[in-house]
């Protein structure tokens, strides 16, 4: 595991496709940052320092969906330097809130959004880093939560799988003792179908889940949809609900083109 | 009005709760790809002195870091002192164990759920008929035997792993069949040393001979083995009563509180994991319980 | 006061502003009082000091799947049935640190942890409230083994019960044998009249507390008031399950019926019914490591038989499917708890149907199971 020039497991952290925010979670690590530094290496992360050690790296975090033709080069390349490939953030495991434009004209945005359509060179979807390369651990979230990312580092340099919950929001959302969003004050939440690891933020604060942490494996979409369509509070929110920050998460995908293809009958 | 409990009892252990014992590793002994027997010592020496199991029972074994996974015992019940723990390498705690070396420590909370009742079997014919790992919660029924041979009747071990490679305790079955306990071997797949039967556990029923009306059968396998071993006893005439199986679930607490391991009616950790047939009969058939 | 000697089991009565002496008195016995409070337009349980507290002129409007308070305006302290939340969480935390260690030269020392476990008073335990504790208490706290932590809790509790004369849209406790009236296991016990309090006393504790009261003896007047309420609370239940006793043989006969299928059909799985439960009991152990791989917590958490990895194995899933894992909650419910502990695991409080977000209304289901097996 460990790098020749030094003990420490070195680290690298790259940005693909992305707002910097889950690079930035790391770096919100103020408590822990001290004593991670201590037991691994910071090899290459550019968000943090200039100075770039050379690589192979023991582990690679890859924020950022995959979304060029450069990007695909790129991440084969990161994926032969690192021992072992970190998705870091919705981006990265399900195309991220770019994803948007994986169910519109991509033609037809280009020109309405750039003044030099044709400097642009572009995948015709924003895609998770797994459909390029092997990924060995995904963690989801829009932005990551930080515990998960140490959780994942410190389960690596103990050899085991990360204790990542794999069950409903809802649980850790009752857990802290919060009022349901949907039966307490009719609002949409993709709790029920959604996986657990954001501490259950939006809850928390009042607001239905948005599901960036991604549909939960077991994920009962069909008795989920007449749920989230009962408590829709314009036409078509459902369908937004699910595509804004996961949508192209397969789950979702087919959640919501099972709800538009309802609406069609 | 307050739960009823003699709270002397529980005193002591106000702040125990699921808190392990610590043993050392004395001994490493590999038994197969994958798979090896930990000799475990308590440290706490009065502890060590009063720790007693019985044939088929588990104990918590804890990795910190890792979390706990139930392990049956395969050592001599005569001999507690010393727990002998055969591991499959195929978990999170198991694979954390398979790093550990000879004086590293080891949680224990133990032993649990019910044992083989092979002393009420005394005078009888005993069949084991066990699948991969399974042998090694039986072994201590082996040990049992082999220490009072006389006290038993005709006594056969059928017994079948996937391939030669990953039969237990193979340095042993010269001792045992000494002793005049029948061996059956089968493997899924040989390879060419393999000189034995190839095919499935159940089937060596056929060509195994005791005393119908006079036996007692232990099994412990896949689940989808002993279903078979079932039928096929079931079929030579042994009442559902002399029947007994070894059973495995998500076990967590041993002592029926955490839920996990439920089957019916049953915690498998505190109920278990050792069942007569007679008793399970009503659930072992249905899918998914 | 009068001259009457106070005695268990006694019945008095006191003006509701007393209320207020009456917590004053229980926190003189060490205890912090908490009960019901209306937050984030629910009720929920939290610190209470005085009757000023307590949601006066509330009611709920409760439908499966759907929870509304209501100010009516009403003069009742304890009139709004409960919420999601339970009194468990007091006895039974959802998350509870059980022990860390520290790794010196391979060898794994216990920090110490001073841990001062609360006395916590709680007022307003409605009937079903009362009955879960009791169920808790079959669970953990048994002869082959009590659970020191939960024991520890439990045996510092003081429960005001009160009795339950107006239930809500999802209640069926009258059907469940446990309400509307408190059963046994109180220190005291509160019934709610237009312009008093009846209480009767259940224990030494309760007694003492109420000697530092001004009370009346009981009129016959009041009784038969509390009693009328009572007789009209058990017929104006919103949900029934009818002939509980032919209940557990009607599911658990009934364990391969495809009616399990068309229920899975409509659970999202996602366990919110375990959780709002007052007497689901799993929990899962899980490690916390320190960055520095020196120090390890280990915490037990709610876990629920709706989680796919509570029933992961070695050798796979033993319940893969919603429709099993569907099956397990409510035949333990409503059959297996009652042969592994001699009660239902059911009290009648209704939360699994208002809260279940997709309306799964558990005395529907058990009617489909009855009436398949009759």
């Amino acid at each position: 595991m460990a790098n020749k020039k030094s003990k420490k497991p070195t680290i690298a952290v790259y940005k693909f496709s992305s707002c910097d925010g889950c690079q930035l979670g790391i770096l919100n690590l103020e408590d822990e940052l001290l004593d991670l530094v201590g037991v691994v290496e910071i090899a290459h992360f550019l968000e943090a320092r200039r100075q770039v050690l050379p690589g192979p790296y023991d582990i690679g975090l890859v924020e950022g969906s995959v979304s060029t033709p450069e990007e695909v080069q790129r991440i084969k390349e990161i994926r032969h330097s690192c021992g072992i490939l970190i998705a870091l953030g919705t981006c990265a495991t399900a195309g991220g809130v770019q994803g948007l434009r994986n169910f519109e004209d991509l033609e037809e945005l280009i020109n309405i959004v750039y003044e030099h359509p044709e400097f642009i060179d572009s995948l015709p979807n924003s895609t998770r880093v797994a459909d390029h390369v092997k990924v060995d651990y995904e963690l989801w979230g829009c932005p990551v939560n930080k515990y998960q990312v140490v959780e994942a580092l410190v389960a690596i340099l103990q050899n085991r799988r990360p204790n990542l919950p794999q069950y409903s929001l809802c649980l850790e959302c009752k857990r802290l003792g919060n009022p349901c969003v949907t039966v307490a004050y009719g609002m949409p939440c993709l709790g029920p179908i959604v996986r657990a690891g954001c501490g259950a933020l939006c809850p928390s604060n009042g607001r239905g889940c948005y599901g960036c942490f991604g549909p939960m494996d077991t994920a009962e979409v069909d008795a989920f949809i007449p749920v989230l369509k009962s408590h829709q509070r314009y036409p078509g929110e459902a369908v937004r609900l699910l595509r804004t920050i996961s949508g192209y998460a397969p789950a979702f995908v087919d959640a919501a083109e099972l709800i538009l293809a309802q609406e069609e009958e | 009005m307050r739960p009823e409990v003699p709270v002397a009892a529980i005193a002591h252990q106000a702040d125990k709760l699921l808190s392990p014992d610590w043993a050392k590793v004395v001994e490493i002994t590999p038994e197969a790809e994958g798979i090896a027997t930990y000799w475990l010592e308590l440290e706490d020496e009065s502890l060590r002195q009063r720790y007693r199991f019985a044939h088929g029972q588990f104990n918590m074994l804890y990795i910190p870091g890792y979390g706990e996974a139930a392990i049956s015992i395969s050592s001599d019940p005569e001999k507690p002192d010393r727990i002998g723990h055969t591991i499959r390498f195929v978990g999170n705690v198991t694979r954390a164990v398979s790093r550990l070396k000879v004086a590293d420590q080891v949680g224990l909370r133990g032993p649990f759920g019910t044992a083989w009742p092979i002393e009420q079997y005394k005078g009888r014919d005993v069949v084991l008929s066990a699948g991969g790992i399974g042998l090694a919660p039986l072994r201590p029924v082996i040990y049992e035997i082999y220490n009072h041979r006389e006290d038993y009747g005709k006594v056969v071990i059928l017994y079948g792993a996937r391939t030669p490679k990953d039969l237990l305790y193979v340095n042993e079955f010269p001792v045992w069949e000494e002793k005049d306990i029948e061996l059956m071997v089968t493997v899924d797949r040989a390879d060419q040393d393999w000189t034995g039967q190839v095919g499935v556990v159940p089937m060596l029923f056929y060509r195994a001979r005791f005393d119908t009306n006079n036996t007692v059968v232990f099994s412990c396998g896949p689940e989808i083995m002993m279903r078979f071993v079932v039928f096929e006893g079931l079929a030579r005439r042994i009442p559902p009563e002399h029947i007994y199986l070894s059973l495995e679930r998500n076990m967590k607490c041993g002592q029926g509180m955490c839920g996990h391991c439920q089957m019916g009616p049953f915690f498998i950790c505190k109920d278990g994991p050792v069942y007569c047939y007679e008793e399970l009969e009503p659930y072992f058939h249905l899918e998914d319980l | 006061m009068p001259d009457m000697k106070l005695t268990l089991n006694n019945e008095v009565v006191i003006q509701k502003s007393e209320l207020d002496a009456l917590l004053a008195a229980v926190r003189q016995q060490g205890y912090q009082t908490v009960g019901p409070v209306i937050k984030h337009e629910v009720l929920q349980y939290g610190p209470i000091e005085g009757i000023s507290d307590l949601p006066q002129g509330y009611t709920s409007v409760q439908d499966a799947g759907s929870y509304r308070i209501k100010n009516t305006g009403h003069s009742r302290y304890f009139d709004i049935t409960p919420g999601a939340r339970t009194w468990k969480e007091y006895i039974y935390p959802p998350r509870k640190r059980l022990f860390t260690l520290s790794k010196e030269n391979r060898h794994w020392e216990r920090v110490k942890i001073e841990e001062e476990i609360p006395k916590y008073a709680l007022v307003g335990v409605r009937p079903c409230e009362l009955q879960a504790i009791g169920v808790l208490d079959a669970v953990l706290v048994r002869k082959d083994f009590t659970d020191p932590d939960y024991f520890a809790r439990r045996s510092r509790l003081f429960i005001l019960a009160v009795d339950c004369l107006h239930p809500g849209d999802t209640c069926f406790c009258a059907s469940m044998g446990s309400g509307p009236e408190a059963g046994e296991g109180y220190d005291l016990k509160l019934t709610e009249l237009d312009d008093c309090f009846l209480i009767r006393i259940g224990s030494d504790i309760g007694l003492a507390v109420m000697q530092e009261l001004n009370w009346e003896p009981a009129t016959a007047f009041c009784q038969q008031a509390a009693q009328r309420g009572l007789e009209h609370a058990a017929r104006s239940m919103g949900r029934h399950i009818r002939d509980i006793e032919s209940v557990p043989d009607a599911i658990l006969d009934n364990l391969e019926h495809p009616h399990w299928i068309e229920v899975s059909a409509r659970c999202m799985s996602c366990g919110n019914c375990t959780f709002v439960c007052p007497t689901c009991f799993c929990w899962d152990a899980v490690d916390e490591v320190s960055v520095t791989i020196k120090e390890t917590s280990r915490y037990r958490v709610w876990d629920s038989c709706f989680n796919l990895a509570y029933s992961a194995q070695a050798g796979g899933n033993t319940r893969p499917s919603t429709k099993s894992r569907y099956r397990q909650w409510l035949s333990h419910k409503f059959g297996n708890w009652q042969k592994q502990f001699n009660v239902l695991g059911c009290v009648g409080c209704g939360r699994c149907i208002t809260w279940c977000p997709a309306g799964i209304d558990v005395t529907e289901e058990v009617k489909v199971f009855q009436e398949v097996s009759s």
